[in-house]
């Protein structure tokens, strides 16, 4: 269980602990600013995280009743 | 009539026609009316809730962000991922909460929760302010985007008009059910727009992503990043926390909540959700293409650049399709508005200043409310002025104060009282109101304060001073509560009507 917090808080430092370090123009990446791709790379992220909590998540399989 | 009215309106038609068709077979009490007989899927509650994601605001906001101010607007992209983030943890608690206890709105939750008729008065005005200016927002997208895919020939007050008729009859007859499926029609419409915009813009005046970004970043070199100060990094943080926080606590996202038929339908989402917020992408490619292509949009005229690039790049027919798209992302989030509003203003406020009302009448009086807020708002549209993009930025403030009585509610043993989430509240939103209305910002109450910390949203302020108040009365007023409040959990599926 404690695990799966642990990952749900990795988005949050993901897009905004790092922004000290990723606030930059250059390089470009797939056409687009170092910043704007670091979001949305972490976006992307996101949506992978949550599926290995889901995954992992005891409380899904309760879910459906 | 030129081509892409006749295609905004065939859409209008559509809209209107499958939400009527959405309702056939059922019986339309309350329970259907606005939380859909709690049973719908995963889709259905995705596009719901993407539904008031995707507003005119995303559409003709996202773009305006991306064009007037840069860098800034990834903030948008960063909030919403998060929110599902958060929402994976709590739509799975209002929901269950919601069923069992079979609420219809969102003050219902306080009221059960709290043990607290009077409670539940409070979360509804709380609501209906926030969610007013929503709505009036909305309206004048709509006017906007029908004037301009119009070229000139409507006027904004008659798309105005058209808009908030259909609006309110459709709403009437099909309430969520229609709102269900007129969300399915305009995601998928916006989709394809968005996307087609997004990639053609910059390939079409630039020859692609990079060079566009490339030539922005040569115009002015500190646009695509947060400035130091402003708009700077501990704004960026501070208001995608508060916005994370509030993102649930809108009235009409809460009470979309509802309808879920089971609580996976969250969990699900939030692995869906943040994948397609990247949607928005896409209409910052399209501001910022437009920065160079339509320059000296300012202020508010910023919200035309999507509209006016496209209507420089392409024939009728096409505005159409983005107009029809547009006029769509203000209907969806338009009617679970105004649903929202009616629904908590004939139940939590009606119904408790007037006990004898029966389940009957308040049925009928939250259908009735729906043409009245409609009014109140296009009046506001169409005299407003200035001021409601303040009232808007309230909005997102004031429902924000929510949270703390709400996240103190989910836990076992809650050791806030009913008084002092009562006070919590109100001592927030008078702190909003008075920020908002003086403009008071963090550097200007603490001039000295390194500016870190005056760039910080002063949101942050009113939530604090809410906790504080929360807390204080809460301690104080412990040992009256503490007798009706163990034993409200036994009774309070009556207590709710």
């Amino acid at each position: 269980m404690k695990i799966l917090y642990f990952l749900c808080l990795l988005p949050f430092v993901g897009i905004l602990g790092s922004l000290p370090f990723v606030n930059k123009v250059t390089p470009f990446i797939l056409g687009m600013p170092f910043f704007l791709f670091w979001i949305v790379m972490w976006v992307i992220l996101t949506s992978f995280i949550m599926g290995i909590v889901y995954k992992l998540d005891p409380a899904v399989r309760g879910g459906d009743k | 009539m030129n081509v892409a009215l006749i295609i905004i309106f065939g859409f209008l038609l559509l809209a209107i026609y499958l939400g009527i068709r959405a309702t056939r077979g059922k019986k339309m009490d309350l329970e259907q009316w606005s939380v859909g007989g709690r049973g719908f899927g995963t889709i259905f509650v995705f596009f719901l809730m993407a539904g008031e994601i995707y507003t005119t605001f995303t559409f003709l906001g996202g773009s305006a962000w991306a064009y007037g101010k840069g860098g800034p607007a990834f903030y948008i992209l960063a909030y919403i991922s998060l929110a599902y983030v958060l929402g994976y943890w709590i739509g799975p608690q209002i929901w269950r909460y919601a069923k069992k206890h079979k609420l219809m709105s969102q003050p219902d939750f306080f009221v059960s929760k709290y043990n607290s008729p009077f409670l539940g008065i409070v979360v509804s005005c709380a609501g209906v302010l926030a969610i007013v200016p929503y709505i009036i927002l909305q309206f004048k997208g709509l006017g906007i985007i029908v004037s301009e895919a119009s070229y000139g020939s409507i006027s904004s007050t008659a798309a105005i008009w058209i808009g908030a008729i259909s609006l309110t009859v459709y709403l009437m007859i099909s309430g969520i059910h229609g709102s269900a499926w007129t969300a399915i029609v305009k995601d998928i419409m916006i989709f394809i727009v968005v996307l087609f915009l997004g990639i053609y813009m910059p390939f079409h005046y630039y020859g692609g992503l990079q060079p566009m970004f490339e030539a922005v970043h040569q115009a002015n070199p500190t646009f695509l990043t947060l400035p130091k100060t402003g708009l700077s990094i501990s704004w960026f943080i501070s208001t995608v926390m508060l916005t994370v926080l509030g993102f649930y606590m809108w009235p009409h996202t809460f009470n979309a909540t509802y309808s879920a038929e089971n609580e996976n339908v969250f969990r699900k989402n939030s692995i869906i959700s943040p994948i397609y917020t990247l949607m928005l992408l896409f209409v910052f490619f399209v501001g910022f293409t437009a920065l160079m292509q339509v320059p000296g949009l300012q202020g508010a005229e910023a919200d035309l650049s999507l509209l006016r690039l496209s209507i420089q790049t392409f024939d009728p027919w096409i505005v159409g399709f983005i107009g029809a798209a547009g006029l769509l992302t203000a209907l969806v989030p338009g009617s679970m508005l105004l649903m929202a509003a009616s629904t908590s203003l004939s139940k939590n406020v009606y119904g408790v200043l007037f006990p004898s009302a029966t389940g009957k009448q308040i049925s009928i009086l939250a259908k009735c409310c729906v043409p009245v807020i409609a009014l109140v708002s296009v009046y506001f549209t169409l005299h407003g002025g200035n001021t409601i993009v303040t009232l808007l930025l309230m909005g997102y403030s004031i429902v924000t104060q929510l949270f703390p009585a709400f996240i103190f509610s989910l836990m076992k043993n809650n050791i806030v009282t009913k008084y002092g989430a009562c006070a919590g509240i109100v001592a927030g939103i008078a702190s909003v109101m008075y920020i908002t209305i003086t403009e008071t910002t963090l550097g200007t109450l603490f001039p000295a304060l390194p500016q870190i910390i005056k760039d910080t949203n002063v949101g942050v302020i009113s939530l604090f001073i809410n906790l504080v108040v929360l807390m204080v009365v809460s301690l104080a007023t412990k040992k009256i509560a503490a007798q009706p409040h163990f034993e409200s959990e036994a009774v309070d599926g009556k207590q709710v009507l």
